[in-house]
């Protein structure tokens, strides 16, 4: 829970316009673009100390904060 | 034989290897694409096949050496769990190391058969100002056919590895046939090793319907090759070699020919590779996606020589732009510029590392680096005219998805684009700023209005034949945008229906394509680079 909260306050301060919490099109429906993608993934790895590899840098994961939050998971796993 | 679309190659070397792949025993089949993939370089360049196989050895050892070390780690891992993180920073560290020794030697043999004379003929004109004069070194080896793909591919290999998203290859005769497969060396793609690696070394059977729709796309891609791209050559050449002879008018026509020219070019030779991968059972990428109804000039990359737009995203754009300090820039640029602006200039880093290594990438010249730094500056203009653009058209009540806004917006990226290839094309940068000089300056419709244009290389049924060919591909296009799969289609209709287009694309490539008399052969226009 921890996770998706500290992803939502990400998320809202880089598309306002966006309901962040709800969207499954972040990334569809352009609201994340390649320039506020490379911020997301900037502030993540600062929040959780990982490494996001840029094969992990597709829709699929960035379109909603749950599939974002999964990506962050299996990424601190993997590095702890 | 110098390329694929030598009769050499078409109806010897080609069938032949067909053949043998054919007949020879499963478990041999790859040795027969590996052969023949070596015969192929070695007709094409000679003794220089040794640097596809130095090529070869560096990624192998440098894969085994980080594949030991990981394995190595894991094992330490397992023994003292609560070091996990420690033991992982430190084994990367080690293997960092490595890929670095691999990257080196792989960018170290490209830039010394290829980019060594223009980096010392550069670096000996700075020194001359300064008043001290330096010999330029001239290599006189040559240059290996394929090798600013295949280091590419070699490169994409070790990084997969080192970032653990490959497993290192045991096998060098696997790492070797990725490498070197005869249809990609020439002009690529520019494959990744998790996408063909598998293909190539299964042994498939050869089938049918493979050998239909690979023979079918062959044509195709013969056919925008030698009828449309190859008879252009007779009107474009003669334009850049003497730019100074003609009115604005002309030359605008020889930038626009030339952009359909290369399209036709390298996307028939791309439909070639495919066609012949595909009937050795082997899905090679696609390149293209019909990039004349790109938007803007961003998304013209994303659909023109999309697997060189793909690696530098991957292996130059990201790692540029997540390094430690892009994001400390992205941070504090976020700050005081805010989420818009702010990653737009820390990514402007990262995006005119990846346009110089674009254009030098195409060649050693000035005007392929002004090549690259023009879509530099045209996608960071694009990226910071967006906003303004969105609030005037939301003032101005433009639906931005309209048909007319998406007619507009094309048109406007069209004209980046032939803009783009005229430096692109020119003989040099300073030949590049004379012409594009005189099609400003000088622009007039004289030559057409007066019908001189039918006398420069090609006649009027040159030109019909070229606009009725393009009018084809214009349409195969647009039934893609519409996804569908024209090719794709007639390979599952009955036979009849199927041999007539079969029949038909061959005989339209024997009596329409610009060979013989009167025409000079083409050699594939990114063989060159």
């Amino acid at each position: 829970m921890e996770t998706r909260n500290t992803i939502i306050e990400i998320l809202e301060d880089l598309c306002p316009d966006a309901d962040c919490d709800t969207c499954t099109t972040l990334v569809d429906e352009r609201h994340l673009d390649s320039l506020t993608m490379i911020a997301l993934v900037a502030d993540l790895e600062d929040s959780f100390d990982i490494e996001v590899p840029p094969v992990a840098i597709v829709a699929d994961n960035f379109n909603s904060v749950d599939a974002i939050a999964k990506l962050v998971d299996t990424l601190v796993e993997d590095a702890e | 034989m110098n390329s694929y679309f030598s009769l050499l190659f078409a109806f010897v070397f080609l069938p032949l290897s067909i053949l043998a792949y054919g007949i020879a025993p499963k478990k041999a089949r790859w040795a027969v694409l590996l052969g023949a993939s070596y015969l192929f370089f070695w007709f094409l360049s000679g003794a220089l096949v040794a640097f596809v196989a130095a090529s070869t050895v560096s990624v192998y050892l440098c894969g085994l050496g980080m594949a030991r070390m990981m394995a190595k780690r894991d094992e330490l891992v397992k023994e003292a769990p609560k070091e996990k993180r420690r033991i992982k920073k430190e084994c990367k560290r080690r293997m960092r190391l490595v890929l670095a020794a691999g990257v080196a030697v792989n960018i170290g043999m490209l830039v010394a058969l290829k980019y060594l004379g223009f980096f010392s003929g550069a670096f000996s004109s700075l020194l001359a100002l300064a008043g001290i004069s330096v010999p330029t070194i001239v290599t006189s080896i040559g240059v290996p056919i394929g090798i600013s793909f295949y280091t590419l591919m070699a490169v994409s290999y070790l990084v997969d590895v080192y970032r653990e998203t490959v497993q290192a290859d045991r096998n060098i005769a696997r790492i070797a046939l990725f490498l070197s497969f005869f249809p990609q060396i020439m002009e690529g793609p520019i494959c990744r090793y998790g996408q063909t690696a598998q293909s190539l070394f299964a042994g498939e059977p050869l089938k049918r319907e493979n050998l239909y729709a690979g023979s079918l796309r062959i044509l195709y891609g013969v056919a925008k090759k030698v009828v449309v791209a190859d008879r252009l050559n007779a009107f474009i050449k003669p334009v850049f070699d003497n730019y100074a002879s003609y009115d604005g008018g002309v030359i605008a026509l020889a930038a626009v020919l030339y952009t359909f020219q290369l399209y036709c070019d390298f996307s028939g030779t791309m439909d070639v590779a495919i066609g012949i991968a595909r009937i050795f059972n082997v899905e090679l990428p696609e390149n293209f996606r019909q990039p004349f109804f790109s938007r803007t000039a961003s998304e013209f990359w994303k659909r023109w020589h999309i697997t060189l737009g793909t690696w530098f995203k991957d292996y130059v754009y990201y790692p540029v732009s997540l390094s430690k300090p892009c994001k400390a820039l992205t941070s504090s640029a976020r700050k005081k510029l805010g989420n818009r602006y702010g990653p737009l200039l820390a990514s402007s880093v990262a995006l005119l590392a990846v346009w110089v290594g674009n254009g030098l990438w195409h060649g050693a010249g000035s005007q392929y680096l002004f090549f690259g730094l023009y879509y530099f500056v045209m996608i960071m203009a694009g990226g910071l005219i967006e906003p303004v653009s969105q609030s005037w058209a939301a003032k101005l009540g433009i639906d931005r998805n309209c048909a007319a806004y998406r007619a507009f917006q094309i048109a406007r990226t069209l004209v980046v684009i032939f803009v783009g290839e005229l430096f692109f094309r020119a003989n040099d940068l300073q030949a590049g700023l004379s012409m594009f000089s005189i099609m400003v300056g000088n622009f007039t419709l004289d030559s057409f209005l007066q019908g001189r244009i039918f006398s420069m290389g090609l006649d009027l049924p040159d030109f019909a034949i070229v606009v009725v060919s393009l009018l084809g591909v214009l349409a195969m296009g647009l039934a893609k945008e519409r996804g569908k799969d024209p090719l794709g289609s007639i390979c599952s209709r009955s036979a009849l229906p199927r041999w007539s287009v079969w029949v038909a694309l061959a005989l339209f490539i024997v009596v329409f394509g610009a060979y013989g008399r009167g025409y000079t052969p083409v050699d594939p226009m990114y063989a060159q680079f």
